[in-house]
């Protein structure tokens, strides 16, 4: 399928009508509770915005003096871009503006070998150690998928229109959040043992160059940046007042509902539970985790689940640690359902306190790919705690999805049969 | 294929028939489409075992087609049973988990849809478990050609090829080669360079093996009324070969990506259910044969009976991921285990280039654990519930679907076996409007490419079942196995041979009946 929206999969356009519901305690309009919501998707987008334009100055310092002091300054500020960034990853899944523009800017995996220099006897036991340079740094002319390109120039449009193919179904996956990290950390060759990428900061050292092509990957850089850095621009845009994403979900209050909880949904089940997590566990894959260069998964994952709960509450702390509140959904259960609001906020606190144990061995045990390991049973159990909250708190948010009527719709054109639904059996 | 009038006995289900099928299989090297002989006599049930008695006849019963057009059937509007989606209409109506698969078993179809929408990438990269992409490949993720789990289309204004290429098959030079696909231990044989299809994409450094050129012959045909509609012609080609010529005898065949609901509910079918529709020697001497593809199920290497792809060359859900994996992709899975996938010996930089076999985490890209994932996932997919299907036009050109003989071919109903590994499959009464079966198409669609017992110019009958969603899925509605037709109407037209009486009958309608038939089609 296209995308792992289908979590809430009794949801999208045609919703019922919210039923008049007598209240138990003064509910919020719907169309209130949507509004906050986009307030708090354009504050997200803004913070996000505003982190990357830090990471892209911190670059630009960076290339002017690569240091091991001026690289770290720049990874520190990729951590901290990450963090905004994640917590908006609730409203990619229901709000079709996002997702389509998502894969610009957090893609994964990603194309390193496409990109720069990889190590060729990372993780095979073939005895060839050489680098393996068939990348856009390395090589001004390339076959890129079968066809010659000219990368003579590594521009910004060069990296999203012919490296990326921006638009087409087979784009290589060579820009945004992870491009960047992968180019300040480097491939992580440490496996399960500790330790993140450790790239030299003499590969962009133009006078006492590493591996070669300093200068190119410096361009490739900074062009990776700015486009990070105009991509959220254009998202923080269209969820300000009367952006085309604030005006969609804006639409119909009722769909913007829908939009909300398949955002929570798909999020928790589909794609933080089963693809980001439960993936790599099962695989034992070190890297098939999201911030594998940089061993910051554990604090994106993190972030994924306090946007999930924020969608709930509508509250956020903004990153210059100003707090929004408003209308929410929590509002809306609890004057509906005061007992399936108090399940629904249990279960996202049980999550929460599970993505926090695993964030805090993160920063004190090991990261999170010595956890997904394989035969590490409290590494391997701490992650899965988290998955079972994730899996769990989904029942409760289909939960809420009943309980406000936004579920299936009536077969259309079974008027004739008894009984439509019914099956032979 | 047994033969029946509009409104008597339409065309047989169940488990009545007798031994005579074994003879009928056998005697497909009678076949003179066939360019080689079948040696083997393969033997299928004939009589299912998985019932009682009771149960036989009330399956008997069910299936019988109907002869009341006045009203819908009983469940004629779930369409995949208790798995029917009964999900809002929108373009994820193909992208739902089978309605009566319990929560608990959600997890796997979602890891398997992860891996579904996974974009591989070349190897060596740091993702150790998403790394060993083609060399050389069509598509870098199942979702690029099965968009929305939608069916694909052709090339429009020169743009990419995803959800369609080119197959690659050269005819048997020697009495050994026929033999082999007459014993059914290979299907047909690669091109020696380009081998089993045309990939027109590669990784970094290495020549895409060409690309294929489509190019369009307008056609007119009146149909009764004098509505006149323009039939595309297609002619393919390939430009740009980066190794050398084809072979002279290699022919090439365009297939586009079929949509991907219900499958795990074919496969559930039980074989003497789509076997009592076969007729290979017509002796019931209705013009429609209907000829069992037979196969090897890819890891017993025992004979079965084919029913995905376009020529039914798979027998399973799992042996067509795997061959997709494999020649799609180019990613290695414990069936196809060549991490090079389609690249040939002849192809030499392509067989030198890096691989991403990771030995800690299996001997293949893609290890058992992820094509089971996928395996589960592309045979759960549920297929949406009908629409309209009660409407008193949509049951006027369901009664036109059956007069003209349509329903010949595209059977209604068939009911799962009781004894499915997966619970959710089992025992559903599943209106697919397939015979499974392969059928002579005619010259306007021939392809010139033998798979297996399939001759160039044999194809499967396709299911219908969410056929009236292809635009609100996949935003075109180009159909058949290479996207030729651009509406329902155009592939109605195409069909020729065996389907040839049925498509006159269309085309003699009046406009009003032709457009209630196609009103049928779009509630599937």
């Amino acid at each position: 399928m296209k995308l792992n929206k289908n979590v809430c999969a009794a949801l999208a356009l045609a919703v019922a009508p919210l039923s008049a519901a007598p209240a138990l305690a003064a509910a919020p309009k719907a169309a209130d509770v949507v509004k906050h919501y986009a307030e708090v998707g354009h504050a997200k987008y803004e913070d996000s915005l505003t982190t990357a334009k830090a990471l892209d100055a911190a670059i630009d310092a960076f290339l002017k003096a690569p240091t091991d002091e001026t690289l770290k300054a720049a990874r520190d500020a990729w951590i901290k871009a990450r963090v905004p960034y994640q917590q908006t990853e609730v409203y990619r899944f229901g709000n079709p503006i996002v997702d389509d523009w998502e894969g610009k800017v957090n893609a994964w995996p990603l194309d390193e070998g496409l990109i720069d220099y990889v190590d060729a006897s990372y993780g095979t036991e073939s005895d060839e150690n050489s680098l393996y340079v068939a990348n856009v740094i390395a090589n001004k002319t390339i076959k890129i998928d079968g066809k010659d390109v000219d990368a003579s120039k590594l521009t910004p449009e060069f990296l999203s229109g012919t490296l990326a193919e921006a638009g087409g179904v087979e784009a290589n996956v060579a820009t945004g959040y992870h491009a960047i990290e992968f180019l300040l950390w480097g491939q992580d060759l440490n496996g399960t043992g500790p330790g993140a990428g450790n790239r030299p900061a003499t590969d962009y050292d133009l006078k006492n160059c590493t591996h070669g092509n300093c200068d190119r990957r410096a361009e490739y850089l900074k062009s990776a940046s700015t486009l990070l850095v105009s991509d959220l621009q254009e998202m923080t845009d269209n969820w300000a007042p009367g952006g085309a994403a604030t005006k969609h979900v804006e639409e119909n209050a009722q769909a913007g509902l829908t939009a909300i909880l398949t955002g929570m949904g798909s999020l928790s089940y589909g794609e933080l539970a089963g693809e980001r997590m439960k993936l790599g566990l099962l695989l034992h894959d070190p890297e098939e985790e999201h911030d594998c260069f940089s061993d910051n998964t554990y604090n994106s994952h993190l972030n994924d689940a306090i946007g999930i709960a924020a969608a709930y509450t509508g509250e956020y702390t903004r990153v210059d640690g100003t707090k929004m509140t408003g209308p929410s959904l929590h509002d809306l259960v609890a004057a509906k359902d005061k007992k399936l609001d108090t399940e629904v906020e249990g279960k996202l606190k049980t999550t929460l306190d599970a993505m926090h144990a695993m964030a805090k061995r993160g920063e004190t045990v090991e990261k999170y790919d010595q956890m997904i390991g394989e035969g590490n049973k409290e590494g391997n159990a701490t992650v899965q705690a988290a998955i079972d909250g994730l899996v769990d708190q989904t029942k409760s948010i289909q939960r809420v999805i009943a309980a406000l009527d936004l579920g299936k719709v009536e077969l259309e054109g079974s008027d004739s049969l008894d009984n439509p639904n019914a099956v032979f059996k | 294929m047994q033969k029946g009038g509009p409104d008597s006995e339409m065309p047989r289900t169940g488990a009545s028939n007798t031994s005579r099928l074994t003879i009928r299989i056998a005697a497909l090297a009678l076949l003179s489409a066939a360019p080689v002989a079948l040696a083997a006599n393969f033997d299928l049930p004939v009589k299912r075992s998985d019932l009682s008695d009771a149960d036989m006849k009330r399956v008997a019963d069910v299936t019988r087609p109907t002869t009341d057009f006045s009203k819908a059937e009983p469940y004629e509007a779930m369409q995949a049973g208790a798995a029917t989606s009964i999900d809002p209409v929108t373009e994820d109506s193909f992208s739902h988990i089978s309605a009566n698969i319990p929560f608990e078993e959600e997890q796997n179809f979602k890891l398997g849809n992860a891996l579904f929408k996974k974009l591989w990438v070349s190897a060596p990269s740091s993702t150790q478990a998403s790394d060993g992409l083609g060399p050389l490949y069509n598509a870098r993720s199942c979702m690029s050609c099965h968009v929305n789990d939608g069916r694909g289309k052709p090339p429009e204004g020169g743009v990419s090829t995803t959800s369609m290429f080119l197959r690659l098959a050269r005819t048997p030079k020697t009495p050994d080669e026929e033999k082999a696909i007459a014993d059914a231990q290979t299907v047909n044989f690669p091109d020696p360079v380009y081998g089993h299809q045309m990939q027109d994409l590669a990784v970094p450094g290495l020549a895409a093996e060409g690309r294929m050129k489509i190019s369009y012959t307008e056609k007119p045909v009146t149909l009764a009324g004098g509505e006149v509609v323009s039939l595309r012609l297609p002619s393919y080609s390939v430009t740009d070969l980066a190794y050398g010529p084809l072979d002279p005898t290699t022919t090439i065949s365009p297939r586009v990506a079929p949509a991907m609901i219900g499958l795990g509910l074919i496969e559930a079918i039980p074989d003497a259910d789509i076997l009592a529709h076969a007729d290979p020697d017509d002796s019931d001497g209705d013009g429609i044969s209907g000829k069992a593809a037979i196969v090897r199920d890819h890891r017993t290497g025992h004979i079965a009976l084919g029913r995905f792809g376009w020529k039914a060359q798979n027998a399973t859900v799992r042996d067509q991921s795997a061959d997709a994996f494999s020649n799609d992709i180019g990613i290695s899975t414990p069936d196809r285990p060549d991490a090079h996938g389609d690249c040939t010996d002849a192809e030499t930089k392509c067989r030198k280039m890096p691989t991403g076999v990771q030995k800690r985490l299996g001997n293949e890209e893609a290890p058992g654990p992820v094509l089971d994932l996928v395996t589960f996932y592309s045979a759960n997919l549920a297929v949406p519930a009908r629409r309209r299907a009660s409407f008193a036009d949509t049951l006027r050109g369901k009664q036109l679907f059956y007069q003209s003989g349509c329903a010949f071919c595209h059977v209604p109903k068939f009911v799962t076996r009781r004894d499915t590994t997966e619970k959710a499959q089992s025992f559903q009464l599943i209106w697919p409007y397939s015979d499974f079966l392969l059928h002579d198409m005619g010259d306007g669609l021939a392809d010139g490419q033998q798979v297996g017992l399939a001759s160039g110019r044999e194809w499967r009958t396709p299911p219908l079942w969410g056929i009236g969603l292809t635009r609100t899925v996949s935003g075109h509605s180009f159909f058949l196995h290479d996207g030729r037709a651009r509406n329902l109407t155009e592939a109605i037209l195409w069909h020729g041979g065996e389907a040839e009486k049925a498509r006159n009958a269309f085309s003699s309608l009046p406009k009003d009946d032709r457009e209630a038939l196609i009103r049928f089609l779009e509630s599937l």
